[in-house]
């Protein structure tokens, strides 16, 4: 199991690193993102739950870009018959995905997060940084998770592109609601404060039975 | 029943009562709505049937004959 | 065989609906806030209660047809979500009129059960597209099947994901539903029963009106004589083939 997790994982990347379709795109849709809401909201600087508030809803947006694309490749390219030929077991396929959006997400955030605090965020990020990066490792888990499930269901139907985003955003309000308040706190102008673990918690709870039911019922997509 | 309401600090019964309605009216309204529906689906299993006890009673020999034309001695799965 | 109890619970759903309005009106009292206007909650909690537990019921029934593979625990699962969508377009609505009434807005962000039904409702519209947008019709029925069963676990996670966001901000608009006095709580519990029995009772009369519509194909198929599979057109809802096990009586073998 590790082994072909491994080996998907690594072509994953490969493909990705070989022909960047989503981790670039995925990037700067997030910083244009900024750059509208500064627009938008015609403010300089934002801070406490403005702040977590676009943070969240930007990185989601960028999300949605990286799941549409997630196994399109996949689907045209008889990836899925490949896989199912191979005498491995079928759930591989949900954890190599997942770590996939998981890897594209984290280095979505390594650019967005900078930008974020270049263009928009008031309070400074040094003292935020544990809190905010336990919180992203969370959401992202949670987004991934959701985000291939819902890939995969969307990938075989005729309107790929209009059904993940709308299957996926009703599911992830709450990682949303999670997120966003514990980061609320952490970007507060005055007095910033650690993250509530109460938000944290729900936040890995949701991430954990959601991760279970993916586990469960990925094996009936992937079948002919 | 008039001083238990003159003390209450809530919406005037006439216009509590209108929301009160509207909110009952909706569900009465939804399901009617699918009463409706059901009608003009029962109507046309009723016609469908109508149709196909026609079809019986017109041709009693026409449909049996035909089955014994096309139906081979032994049939074949995955014949056409 | 669909509509074999059909008659006896319509009746009952008739009975409980009757008492339930005749105590909603004539026996609960008025209550000290709200005054009349809390009439509303015995007609928008059972609805809220009923759907809740219907899109639940119709991810357990996507289960058994994953298990099983078999066409009529997809069509229960469809049937079950279809009717829940309605009672939750129901909720929003009588939740919105009494939000108007009570707090002078169509619609209020520190109503949670509002809050989640709305995005509940969101998610279960995209169920019928996505039925739509899968022309093969096993591979509809079992990612239909997979889309329930995450749904369904979603809603109560939601339900409590969304009431943790606002439990600390406002008081609750509408009011909670424990710590009725014992008149109110008959009421309640009156009302609830007879909402669950509308929702069953429209559930059999769909599931009876589709297997009596399936039939009614496979009858003319056969008068007609008629050989291989049909045409079918496209369309979201799953379809039974009946047999003569499902008809119930000896149709079937007398042809």
């Amino acid at each position: 199991m590790r082994r072909t997790v491994g080996a998907l994982l690594r072509k994953e990347l490969l493909v990705e690193l070989r022909t960047l379709e989503s981790v670039p795109g995925m990037s700067l849709f997030a910083v244009t993102t900024f750059v509208v809401f500064h627009f938008a909201l015609n403010r300089n600087s934002v801070d406490g739950d403005l702040a977590s508030g676009i943070l969240w809803v930007t990185l989601l947006f960028a999300a949605i870009l990286g799941i549409n694309r997630l196994f399109v490749a996949d689907a045209e390219e008889g990836g899925f018959d490949g896989f199912l030929l191979a005498p491995v077991d079928r759930s591989a396929m949900l954890v190599a995905k997942v770590l996939t959006l998981l890897a594209y997400l984290v280095v979505l955030e390594i650019v967005a997060v900078p930008a974020f605090a270049l263009l928009l965020l008031g309070p400074s990020l040094g003292g935020a940084m544990p809190g905010l990066l336990v919180t992203l490792a969370l959401g992202d888990i949670g987004v991934a998770v959701i985000g291939t499930l819902v890939a995969a269901l969307a990938v075989q139907t005729r309107a790929r592109d209009l059904l993940g985003p709308l299957l996926a955003l009703p599911l992830l309000v709450p990682i949303v609601i999670g997120g966003a308040r514990a980061t609320s706190p952490l970007l507060a102008l005055s007095h910033p404060t650690g993250a509530p673990a109460r938000w944290l918690l729900t936040l890995g709870l949701y991430d954990l039975v959601f991760g279970l039911i993916a586990y469960a019922l990925f094996d009936f997509l992937l079948e002919d | 029943m008039g001083a238990l309401l003159a003390e209450l600090p809530a919406l005037p019964l006439h216009t509590a009562g209108k929301y009160v309605a509207a909110a009952y009216v909706v569900a009465f309204a939804i399901v009617l709505i699918y009463v409706a529906i059901m009608g003009i689906r029962l109507s046309r299993i009723e016609r469908e049937l109508g149709e196909l006890l026609q079809l019986t009673e017109s041709s009693p020999e026409a449909p049996a004959e035909r089955e014994r034309e096309s139906t081979p001695a032994y049939p074949m799965k995955g014949h056409t | 065989m669909y509509g074999k109890g059909l008659r006896a619970l319509s009746i009952a759903t008739v009975a409980a609906m009757a008492l339930a309005l005749a105590l909603v009106f004539f026996y609960a009292p008025l209550e000290a806030e709200q005054g009349f206007l809390q009439k509303i909650f015995y007609l928008h909690v059972p609805l809220a209660i009923v759907a809740l537990c219907g899109f639940v019921l119709g991810g357990l029934l996507a289960i058994q047809h994953l298990r099983t593979r078999e066409a009529r625990w997809d069509m229960r699962s469809y049937v079950a979500i279809h009717m829940s969508l309605i009672f939750a377009v129901a909720t929003l609505i009588t939740g919105s009129i009494w939000a108007k009434g009570s707090w002078g807005h169509w619609w209020v962000w520190s109503e949670p059960t509002l809050v989640s039904f709305l995005i509940v409702f969101l998610l279960y519209a995209t169920y019928q597209p996505l039925r739509f947008a899968i022309e093969d019709p096993e591979r509809q029925s079992r990612y239909a099947s997979v889309f329930a069963v995450t749904a369904g676990a979603f809603v109560p996670l939601n339900f409590i994901a969304v009431r943790l966001s606002t439990a600390y901000l406002h008081p609750r608009v509408l009011g909670s539903t424990s710590n009725l006095p014992g008149p109110m709580a008959l009421t309640f519990v009156v009302s609830l029963a007879a909402m669950a029995l509308l929702f069953a009772t429209l559930c059999k009369y769909e599931l009876t009106a589709k297997h009596t519509r399936a039939q009614v194909r496979a009858l003319r198929r056969r008068l007609t004589g008629e050989t291989g599979a049909p045409i079918r057109r496209r369309s979201a809802a799953p379809s039974l083939q009946p047999t003569a096990a499902s008809a119930g009586s000896a149709t079937g073998s007398g042809a």
